[in-house]
């Protein structure tokens, strides 16, 4: 057996899901290979090599790479999977979106959004937004799967020193043209990655109250989430949505204030370690999932919240 | 320009699910079924497409059950001319639905195939992608909007850093998210109008491809509950709490 992952970057330094699914994979087995491509990505290999898990390291380095294009990725995938029993990725939007295709090209029935390993071959995966578990046992020779990074914890990044091989580009057809990339800037923590997570939704009743939220995620050094209904109703960016529809987050400490609890927000919480949910409808199904409950009216909540938080000598980082 | 849609049945999402009690997967005997809801999206913008005088012909397919029908007809009552219901009583992996997919392409010839991004039942999130890869198309993932330019397509893809546009080359598949639109209400006149609309009836095992399922689900479980928690009094309970006993702050 040996596994074949591949690294997701920006050109200039891995993302840290990868180092969850290279823990996942060692999991399967401890022959790992990961694919680094991209364009004037070799300070990316350089950084895989030093990453204990990982035996080599497979740099693939042309402009046809420069935006991960799920066109351009894929017969290069297909190629190098040659020797290889486990194709690996994320289950983030970047191996979501090439996955898939080179599944179909191997003639493999992917395995999406795995969070557990039982075997080289079974594994477990949540289905209906993770209202239910389904053990999975793929019957392919070549297995490929996506595997979400939160439901792993990050591999030690230093202290490794594998080989870099280098390879030459695959032809690709130029079907698909990059425009542009608009990433959301914050100064807060990503979403996906925060310890803390604090997140306002309907009962928030506007996008200027969100500055409540704001000042306590500034305090905690949180990220700030949303429901889909404060989404939809226009009081912050969809980038901020937390559920079914949006981020799956799992952070030590998440807060939800003015959140009804609807199955589709809490497809994208509930395995967070610790849960706190602030509503003045006791009723709220929120509360059912909910270590500590507050029942009472944000707006007089989240002040005092931050009052409390002030008076703290310290606060965790 | 034909564009085709494919639309697939799954338990309301309104619906709490049940898991059977032998752990054979989820009860959906007597369960309330629709279409799937980014399907509706991808039927919606079809159907504005057609209405911008951009596409001719909008053909929606589904494949499964005998009731899968449903679905084809409520695409029918909201503009899709024809539809095209592929038979199969058994449960087909994304692989396979790629696989009757492709050979529904290669007969109606259409310049763009929109599904939804992902299917709330299974999650895969798999079959636009693997058409895409069969047919060697493009592909626009996760659109939130599209714009339709003489031989390209605009697409801005809802990706986690944020937004990403990219421009490719018809024919395209497109996997519609839930901000591409807002689906529409069928009204009752056009309900009426859908049930003389035709449907074409094909079996899976007739169209030649090998649809057998390589993954076999061994059980279906529920996720683990989380323990009961508490109510606190005042916030700065709350917070007493959150320093002392969970230790998070």
């Amino acid at each position: 057996m040996s596994i074949l992952l591949i690294a997701e970057h920006n050109n200039s330094n891995l993302k840290v899901f990868t180092l969850n699914t290279i823990t996942a994979a060692s999991k399967i087995d401890q022959e790992i290979h990961v694919l680094v491509a991209g364009y004037k990505c070799e300070s990316v290999a350089k950084e895989v090599t030093e990453i204990p898990l990982v035996k080599k390291v497979i740099l693939c380095d042309s402009l046809i790479y420069e935006n991960f294009l799920a066109e351009n990725l894929t017969p290069l995938i297909v190629k190098v999977s040659e020797p290889y029993t486990h194709i690996i990725a994320s289950a983030n939007t970047f191996g979501k979106n090439f996955m898939p295709r080179v599944s179909a090209l191997l003639d493999s029935s992917q395995i999406s959004d795995v969070i557990k390993i039982n075997n080289a071959e079974e594994f477990l995966r949540p289905i209906y937004a993770g209202n239910a578990f389904a053990t999975v046992k793929s019957k392919d020779k070549k297995k490929c799967i996506t595997i979400r990074p939160t439901s792993f914890d990050p591999a030690a990044k230093s202290g490794g020193s594998a080989s870099i091989e280098k390879i030459e580009p695959s032809d690709c057809k130029n079907t698909c043209k990059f425009i542009k990339r608009e990433e959301t800037k914050s100064e807060r923590p990503e979403l996906g990655t925060a310890r803390i997570v604090v997140s306002g939704g309907r009962g928030m009743q506007s996008g200027e109250n969100f500055k409540l939220i704001n000042s306590i995620a500034d305090k905690l050094n949180a990220a700030v989430g949303a429901s889909r209904a404060a989404v939809d109703a226009g009081y912050i960016g969809n980038d901020h949505q937390v559920g079914q529809t949006g981020k799956v987050v799992v952070p030590d400490l998440y807060i939800a204030v003015g959140i009804s609890g609807a199955i589709q927000h809490l497809a994208g919480m509930k395995e967070s370690k610790v849960i706190v949910a602030i509503n003045k409808d006791g009723e709220a199904p929120i509360f059912s999932i909910a270590d500590y409950g507050l029942e009472a009216d944000l707006f007089d909540a989240l002040p005092q919240f931050l009052d409390e938080l002030n008076k703290l000598n310290t606060i965790q980082k | 320009m034909k564009i085709l849609v494919a639309v697939k049945r799954v338990i309301d999402y309104n619906v709490q699910i049940r898991i059977k009690e032998d752990g054979s997967g989820v009860n959906t005997d007597n369960v309330k079924m629709s279409t799937n809801p980014p399907d509706d999206n991808a039927i919606e913008e079809a159907v504005k497409l057609k209405e911008s005088g951009k596409a001719k012909e909008v053909v929606a397919v589904t494949i499964g059950e005998e009731k899968s029908q449903e679905t084809v007809r409520k695409a029918l009552a909201v503009g899709a001319d024809k539809g095209i219901h592929v038979k199969s009583e058994n449960y087909i992996e994304p692989l396979g639905i790629a696989k009757i997919l492709k050979k529904i392409v290669e007969k109606e010839k259409p310049d763009l195939v929109f599904l939804g991004k992902q299917a709330i039942d299974d999650d895969c999130n798999q079959t636009g992608q693997m058409l895409a890869a069969m047919l060697d198309w493009p592909q626009g993932t996760f659109a939130s909007k599209i714009e339709h330019k003489d031989k390209v397509i605009e697409v801005t893809r809802e990706v986690d850093e944020g937004l990403e546009t990219i421009q490719i080359n018809l024919p395209a598949i497109i996997t519609c998210d839930l901000r591409l639109n807002e689906p529409r209400f069928a009204s009752l006149p056009n309900i009426m109008k859908a049930k003389k609309k035709p449907i074409e009836q094909l079996n899976a095992k007739d169209l030649g491809v090998d649809i057998s399922n390589r993954i076999e689900q061994i059980k279906v479980e529920e996720p683990p509950k989380r323990k009961a928690g508490i109510k606190v009094a005042n916030v700065a309970e709350l917070v007493s709490k959150l320093k002392n006993e969970a230790k998070v702050i």
